[in-house]
């Protein structure tokens, strides 16, 4: 089943252009890589997916984006897609709350008012995010003293904690770990089996470890989309893609 | 069932797309804070709406241009021949913000340069904190303090029938308006770049010469702010103008003259007049003229302050 | 090879003048402020007593005490804030989380600017013009606090809007991606860490509006009543009006009592403020990211 579909998606920053002509699928319970050096639109590309294009007067889209079928444009309770789609972004953020309190809020928002039933989902979501053991005596103290990799797992949690049907991270690592990293990459692993991931990386065998499918983004285009295994054993069809993966530039 | 990342069972399909309760209030709260943003135009014309409806009636009868800014002789209550020339009110106003200025803004501009350039730590926050509570003084008590206090030194000292003059509100108006100023002043030169001094130390010049030459001319567009805020205060200044500047209507010759300000007049003088009669309109047109002036100065202060903060 | 010279001597002592001068400077400035307090301490402290501050004016208010006159300060002071601090916050909110960058909003800014500077008489003529007569409150609680209201509603726009622009943007970004509508993010993560500063404001704004005289003058406040305030549309003393016209027109005056009123005006300003800087200090220190 297609999760989202994107078909001729163009981006525009006043006049210049982000991205143009970039078509594909993604299909449920998978995960999606997309790979491609700096500014190759792959952030623009994941802000028009949950409509905070809004926020950016300068920042234009054209082209469809479907989620379950529904054109994000046509939306009109942009919130509600919002709490369906979960975002990790690269610099962590722990809001100025409670740990308790940064992972209660996405339920409270939803209505989840029992103190018990809050409490099962902070534990479960801090779990996933490998940050539980760490902070469970401490749910009291403030997510935003957290140090950098903590606030990224926090941030992770908080994903997690939206019930989200789709997940998307981008290049979640910059500021975590490489232990800490392995134990997200399990985690994503089995998630996939109830939640559709994006994952944008720039780490190209973080790619090949995780994504089933990969594109590769490369100056506001989309020029490739496969197989993961398929693009890293020479099924690649775009020669750049081949000279990106084998670290020739990016 | 589907399971949930959070582990709580996924209810169906239902579609996201329902505008619900946290939607309607969103857009209500947007509405209500629109209404408190454009409050502050709303209050700044009903000023003028009001202050100029109560003033019409003047403006389109008794009113004469020439009369009104170039006549000495405000006499709205004489039984002969009202008059109402305010040339007089101008030149009390302007005598004592004048005086006033003259002292507030070599001290301020002084210590402003003290504070920002040369105090550190313990006794620059000491320093600021003093200008802040002296800036807090309430107008009426500096009015007091006119009467009460500098009134008796200036007959003893100056060997003069009368306190309540020029020199007595100058003064006053001066020691109101200069925390202010210093303030201000204070932030201006604060807001030029340390680079600029750390250049000027490296070729060899001293702290003074650093500051003389290189600072003060950076910051003169916040320092003419701070000078035009001063005046903008001193022109709008009420109590303690009407406390310590004495009751007669006249031209200053001297310092040692009373005078009646603009702000003063209306102070003692709306009491007095009946709603809607002729006195009392003209005081409006005055309260018209003020606001029109006080605007025009605030205006050109923020134009030029806001050339700091960009630059 | 680096021994002073006689240019570097002369300019050194030249350095050091040059910093004398201008802290005399400053202490000129502060000292004869200083010598005021004094005296108003010295001539105004034999008159304060726990009568003087809680019982009423006597022998045709040349005697006793001020309370009808502290009591409508703080009535004022109260009626006043409960008009001017929503709105003001409406006002910051607007600014800082939804308004463009466009030439309406400076409008709006500019707007401030001249509210905070329009002289306070014209807020009396505009008091009198709009809530007394247009509005028929007559000369009132009503129509004095809404007058003050609107001359001290710039203060707490501005304390406001700072303490919420001081919020980074990336707490409101990680609210909008989970799916937060605007208020939600203001009412659950802005607004809480913004409370503090709203809090300086508003004791700014007490302390301002305690002292003002002009705006309640000819809309509210009277100097001789007989009977304290039944109702918002009744008038009031106040301590400001009672320091003018005691320091002014009041025949038999004994010395000391307009000293008294005077320092516990003045005392009541000093004390807010004091109250806001201390209030801010302990903000400083208290840092939440």
């Amino acid at each position: 089943m297609v999760k989202l579909g994107v078909r001729d998606l163009a981006i525009r920053y006043g006049g210049a252009k982000a991205l143009e002509g970039v078509s594909f699928d993604v299909h449920e319970n998978e995960i999606f890589g997309i790979i491609g050096p700096a500014n190759a639109g792959k952030t623009s590309f994941l802000k028009a997916v949950n409509r905070m294009d809004l926020f950016d007067p300068a920042m234009h889209v054209d082209g469809e984006i479907t989620f379950n079928g529904v054109n994000v444009h046509k939306v009109r309770n942009v919130y509600g897609l919002r709490r369906r789609i979960g975002v990790v972004f690269p610099l962590p953020v722990g809001l100025p709350l409670s740990i308790y309190d940064n992972v209660a809020l996405a339920p409270r928002l939803a209505g989840v008012r029992a103190r018990a039933e809050l409490d099962v989902i902070v534990e479960r979501c801090l779990q996933r995010a490998a940050l539980w053991d760490e902070v469970k005596d401490r749910l009291n103290s403030l997510g935003s003293m957290l140090s950098g990799g903590q606030q990224q797992r926090l941030t992770i949690a908080r994903a997690l904690s939206q019930d989200p049907e789709m997940l998307m991270l981008d290049e979640f690592s910059i500021a975590v770990d490489p232990v800490t990293t392995m134990r997200i990459e399990d985690v994503l692993k089995e998630l996939k089996r109830e939640v559709t991931i994006i994952l944008v990386t720039n780490l190209v065998q973080q790619a090949r470890r995780l994504a089933d499918r990969t594109a590769f983004f490369l100056e506001g285009r989309c020029v490739e989309v496969g197989e993961t295994e398929a693009l890293f054993n020479d099924g690649v069809q775009d020669p750049r893609t081949r000279d990106y993966i084998e670290g020739r530039f990016g | 069932m589907a399971e949930q990342p959070s582990g709580a069972p996924r209810a169906a399909d239902a579609d996201f797309d329902r505008l619900n309760r946290d939607w309607y209030i969103d857009k209500a709260v947007q509405l209500l804070v629109f209404i408190g943003g454009i409050s502050a135009i709303v209050f700044i014309i009903g000023i003028f709406v009001f202050i100029s409806r109560e003033g019409f009636g003047f403006l389109f009868g008794a009113f004469d241009f020439r009369e009104f800014f170039f006549s000495p002789n405000w006499r709205p209550t004489s039984e002969t021949k009202e008059t109402y020339g305010i040339l007089a009110l101008i030149a009390g106003t302007a005598s004592v913000t004048g005086l006033a200025m003259l002292i507030a803004i070599p001290f301020s501009l002084g210590a402003a340069i003290f504070i920002a350039e040369f105090a550190s730590g313990k006794t620059r926050e000491f320093l600021k904190i003093t200008v802040e509570l002296l800036a807090a003084i309430p107008s009426v008590v500096w009015g007091f303090i006119g009467l009460a206090i500098m009134n008796p030194i200036i007959i003893k000292t100056f060997n003069v029938p009368v306190g309540l003059n020029v020199l007595n509100a100058g003064v006053i108006l001066g020691l109101m308006a200069a925390p202010i100023m210093t303030s201000i002043a204070e932030d201006a030169l604060k807001a030029v770049p340390d680079r600029y001094r750390e250049a000027a130390e490296a070729m060899g010049a001293t702290r003074w010469q650093v500051i003389w030459k290189v600072v003060l001319p950076a910051a003169k567009n916040g320092l003419l702010g701070a000078v035009l805020l001063g005046v903008g205060r001193g022109f709008g200044e009420t109590m303690a103008v009407l406390m310590a500047t004495g009751h007669s209507i006249n031209i200053p010759t001297s310092v040692f003259d009373s005078v009646r300000a603009l702000t003063a007049t209306i102070a003692a003088e709306l009491g007095e007049t009946a709603a809607g009669s002729t006195h009392y309109q003209a005081l409006f047109t005055i309260g018209i003229f003020l606001f029109v002036v006080t605007f025009v100065i605030n205006l050109a202060a923020d134009l030029v302050v806001r050339g700091v903060r960009k630059g | 090879m680096f021994e002073a010279t006689e240019l570097n001597r002369r300019n050194a002592l030249r350095q050091k003048l040059f910093r004398a001068g201008l802290g005399t400077m400053t202490g000129l400035l502060i000292l004869p402020v200083a010598l005021i307090l004094g005296t108003l301490i010295y001539k105004g402290a034999p008159v304060i007593s726990f009568e003087f501050l809680f019982t009423g004016p006597t022998n045709g208010m040349t005697a006793g005490g001020i309370f009808p006159a502290l009591l409508g300060t703080v009535l004022l002071v109260v009626v006043a804030l409960l008009a001017s601090v929503p709105l003001g916050v409406a006002a910051a909110i607007y600014l800082s989380e939804y308004a463009p960058d466009n030439w309406f909003t400076r409008a709006i800014n500019l707007a401030i600017i001249n509210l905070a500077g329009v002289p306070s008489i014209v807020h009396a003529l505009f008091g009198v013009g709009a809530f007394v007569i247009f509005f028929k409150f007559g000369t009132s609680i009503l129509a004095a606090s809404l007058t003050l209201a609107i001359m001290t509603l710039p203060v707490v726009i501005v304390a406001t809007r700072e303490s919420l622009q001081a919020v980074p943007m990336a707490f409101r970004e990680a609210c909008w991606n989970m799916g937060a509508t605007r208020w939600q993010t203001i009412r659950r993560v802005v607004l809480p860490n913004a409370i503090t500063g709203i809090l300086t404001g508003v004791i700014l704004e007490v302390s301002r509006t305690a002292g003002e005289t002009a705006p309640i003058m000819f809309t509210g406040a009277a100097f001789f009543l007989p009977l304290l305030p039944q109702s918002v549309f009744d008038q009031t003393m106040a301590l400001s009006l009672h320091l003018f016209v005691v320091s002014t027109q009041v025949p038999g005056m004994p010395e000391h009592l307009p000293f008294g009123v005077a320092l516990v005006l003045i005392a009541m300003v000093l004390l807010m403020n004091s109250l806001s800087i201390a209030l801010r200090m302990y903000l400083r220190g208290k840092k939440k990211w």
